[in-house]
């Protein structure tokens, strides 16, 4: 006889949290054959206010941690998620449809992607930043720093794992919190990238993922005050020129949405692009 | 006579050689605006200078036609290593010219001699030779290797550095390969047409700069046309924000450098007397008419009697007056309108209930002067401790630990500048470490070095000028084909939404130069 299976249920992530939307909301997430998957929470407007509370909350502990030390916890990600690569793509083939070995490649390159992005995290300063030769009787320094709260609308196309790991991960390589709405069709490995999270030493709050209607959230993360930066990677079906207009009022940062293959390619100039440029000049003494 | 008074000493306005009335400087040669001309005045006589061309929205089109006539036809072919002769032409010129330039510059603006002498053009000059050896080391840049070029780039500037606003915007964006339409502000175009003469004997190709004046309408027009790949804007957040909206949706670059509350903090072991120096030149160089300076005086609760004390003294001492008395330290304020609204802003003060104390000195009949002010008992919800005022006038508040200064000095939507005034090496380290700013200086202000990024956090704007990072900013990665592997990929495909009809547009732009 089979055993009854437990279903999981879907929540949000945010502050380290599992809760379910404040609205009490949820959708039907279909498998690629039409079938039910879950109930997956549909998050609402306070619930990303929430979100960026938490995020904001937890910049100073993340932003200041020791750039050895988020290496060393983006790497954590990676092994966590090796080690739960069956379920990954379990979730990945009965949501997205394909065979197993194009959802093992796509955990793979997921995996990858944070070993990459880890390795990152106590280099990019030195690459970014300099030492600049003023003239005058100056110590003359420029780091790079991280912007601050960054929300980003996770690429909604295929390979919904890699799609968010690509988006999230370089945000959090120079220390920024992040609000990540996920991709709306395929949330599932979003909410289950959370429980890697929690469990990677990422603090809470660090990362914050919301599953729900893009269309719906997006404006009030790219209106609120209290983001620095906003990344419309994958808002390229929404109106995201609204979006960028929005943003435009309280000056964020803004990245413009991406399509194909190459969306989110791992780059430098993706951790770069949320970070500020700090110049310090410290006056030498006359000896 | 008495002490502290001094015999006059103005500088010579015999080498200016001006002409009544400036047209556009459009592909290479002087053209008749389209618009109404208005007049140049001297803020510290409201006497006129001289007639200045209006560009409107035909004569636009045309300077953006030349910049991409000669961005396609010659600036972007030329070898690096020839663009930066150019540029290290033009910055021999602005050295030979520089008396010159000085006193144009404070003709036009009102600041003391002193500065454009010995800041202003000084930094002019070494913009462009900074920049000038860039040109053919771009691969250095930190945009990886072969880097291309923008295109066309549209600048609009403010009053308060006219000259040296001008540099910073068009030497990196030469050197990168770029041509450039630059808008000066309405009150200060003299120097940036003096310029363009420059331009003309370093025999710059034609169209590669081009320089329109007019005002907000005409910079307004030039950001949004639709032919142009960059927009460089400094200036005040409102118009940053207008400018960021209106990009919104294209691919045109963005850089803003806006405006700012700094926060210039004095510890209680700093040496006092450098920190009354440093506290001055943060607030009163160029009347205050400076978007990094130290608006906001954080000086610890010991020593605070002291320090106000001491820097009245020294106020006492500023001389107010013609600037272009090599003597003078206070200038004019730059427009009628900038003055109406410092005395909203520190009226505004002292109803909220902030104790103004301004130095006692006396103000010429004619012009605009406002004398050097600051307020006590400031608080951090005070209007002029949030606004940018844009003038000489400064809001002392205090602290007890370091933590509250880090606070205060971060609680502003601004993150330009700020100021540490101690002898303890570890606490500046760890001061400057948490303060949310651009630029950072412990115990001096507002120095200024084309080697330096300069440039703000959140709401003072985004990109850097100046440095290795100002390069960058008006220049992307080649185009490369790759595969999304780790490897091949640094760099973004954008979408653009707006691009269809701007790209149609920009090609009738294009066909109208031809």
């Amino acid at each position: 006889m089979n055993r009854l299976a437990i279903p999981k249920t879907y929540k949000l992530y945010i502050g380290g949290k599992f809760p379910r939307s404040e609205s009490g909301r949820v959708y039907e997430v279909l498998s690629h054959k039409g079938d039910f998957l879950a109930n997956a929470a549909k998050g609402s407007r306070k619930d990303a206010r929430d979100a960026v509370v938490a995020a904001r909350s937890a910049l100073g502990g993340w932003a200041g941690a020791t750039a050895y030390n988020r290496g060393q916890v983006l790497y954590r990600i990676a092994e966590l998620l090796e080690g739960r690569r069956a379920q990954f793509i379990d979730e990945i083939m009965s949501s997205e449809g394909g065979n197993a070995a194009a959802a093992s490649a796509q955990v793979d390159e997921a995996i990858d992607r944070w070993v990459w992005y880890a390795g990152w995290a106590d280099k990019y300063v030195q690459v970014a930043g300099n030492a600049n030769p003023v003239s005058g009787p100056f110590f003359n320094l420029s780091v790079p720093e991280p912007s601050g709260v960054v929300a980003i609308i996770a690429p909604q196309g295929s390979e919904s794992l890699l799609g968010l790991v690509s988006a999230i991960a370089p945000a959090l390589v120079a220390g920024n919190t992040v609000v990540v709405v996920a991709n709306e069709n395929a949330p599932l490995s979003a909410i289950s990238l959370g429980e890697v999270l929690a469990t990677s030493d990422v603090p809470g709050g660090v990362v914050n993922i919301m599953t729900g209607s893009p269309a719906e959230i997006a404006p009030w993360l790219a209106s609120h005050a209290d983001v620095n930066a906003l990344d419309l990677v994958g808002a390229g079906d929404l109106d995201w020129v609204e979006l960028q207009i929005s943003a435009a009022d309280t000056l964020k940062r803004v990245l413009p949405p991406e399509n194909g293959a190459d969306a989110a390619a791992p780059a430098l100039s993706r951790i770069l692009a949320f970070t500020e440029l700090k110049t310090v000049w410290h006056t030498k003494a006359i000896l | 006579m008495k002490f502290l008074d001094y015999a006059p000493a103005p500088e010579s306005q015999a080498l200016l050689n001006l002409k009544s009335d400036y047209g556009l400087f459009i592909n290479g040669d002087f053209t008749a605006g389209r618009g109404t001309p208005f007049q140049s005045i001297n803020p510290a006589t409201e006497q006129r200078i001289a007639m200045i061309a209006t560009a409107n929205e035909t004569d636009v089109d045309a300077a953006v036609a030349a910049a991409r006539h000669a961005y396609d036809g010659v600036w972007s072919r030329l070898s690096g290593s020839d663009r930066g002769k150019y540029l290290f032409r033009i910055a021999r010129l602005v050295q030979e010219r520089a008396r010159e330039l000085a006193v144009a510059e404070t003709l036009d603006n009102g600041k003391p001699i002193k500065e454009t002498r010995d800041v202003d053009i000084p930094l002019v000059a070494a913009w462009f030779f900074y920049y000038a050896g860039w040109a053919d080391k771009l691969d250095h840049a930190g945009v990886g290797p072969n880097p291309a070029s923008l295109g066309v780039a549209a600048q609009v500037i403010p009053w308060n550095f006219p000259l040296m606003m001008l540099a910073w915007k068009i030497a990196p964006a030469l050197a990168a390969g770029n041509t450039v339409v630059l808008k000066p502000a309405e009150t200060t175009s003299l120097t940036a047409l003096l310029f363009a003469e420059i331009l003309q004997q370093a025999d710059l190709p034609a169209g590669v700069v081009n320089i329109i004046t007019g005002d907000g309408s005409t910079g307004l027009a030039l950001v949004n046309h639709p032919g142009i790949n960059k927009v460089a804007f400094t200036g005040s957040t409102s118009v940053g924000r207008m400018i960021a909206r209106s990009v919104a949706g294209t691919e045109k670059k963005l850089s803003l450098e806006l405006g700012g509350k700094g926060a210039n903090i004095v510890f209680d072991d700093a040496p006092i007397d450098q920190a009354v120096e440093g506290i001055v030149r943060g607030i009163f160089f160029n009347q205050g008419h400076v978007c990094c300076a130290g608006s906001r005086l954080l000086v610890q609760e010991s020593i605070h009697d002291d320090v106000v004390d001491r820097l009245k003294r020294r106020m006492q001492t500023l001389r107010l007056g013609d600037p272009l008395d090599k003597n003078t330290d206070i200038g004019a304020i730059n427009s009628a309108e900038q003055l109406a609204r410092i005395r909203e802003l520190s009226a505004r003060g002292q109803q909220e209930g902030a104790e103004r104390w301004s130095a006692d000195c006396a103000i010429p009949e004619n012009g605009f002067w406002f004398a050097p002010t600051i307020f006590t008992n400031v608080t951090t919800s005070h209007r002029i401790a949030r606004d940018e005022i844009f003038g000489p006038v400064l809001s002392v508040l205090t602290f007890r630990t370091p933590a509250e200064a880090i606070a205060k000095a971060n609680n502003t939507p601004y993150g330009l500048s700020a100021g540490i005034w101690s002898d303890k090496g570890s606490r500046i380290l760890a001061v400057a470490d948490k303060l949310r700013a651009g630029v950072i200086w412990a115990n001096t202000f507002n120095q200024f070095d084309p080697s330096s990024p300069f440039g703000g956090y959140k709401e003072s704007g985004y990109g850097r000028e100046g440095g290795r990072h100002g390069l960058a900013a008006y220049l992307k990665p080649a185009v490369r084909s790759g595969s999304r592997s780790i490897a091949a990929a640094d760099r973004v495909t954008p979408v653009s939404k707006k691009s269809a009809s701007a790209g149609k547009k920009s090609a009738s732009a294009e066909k109208a130069a031809k």
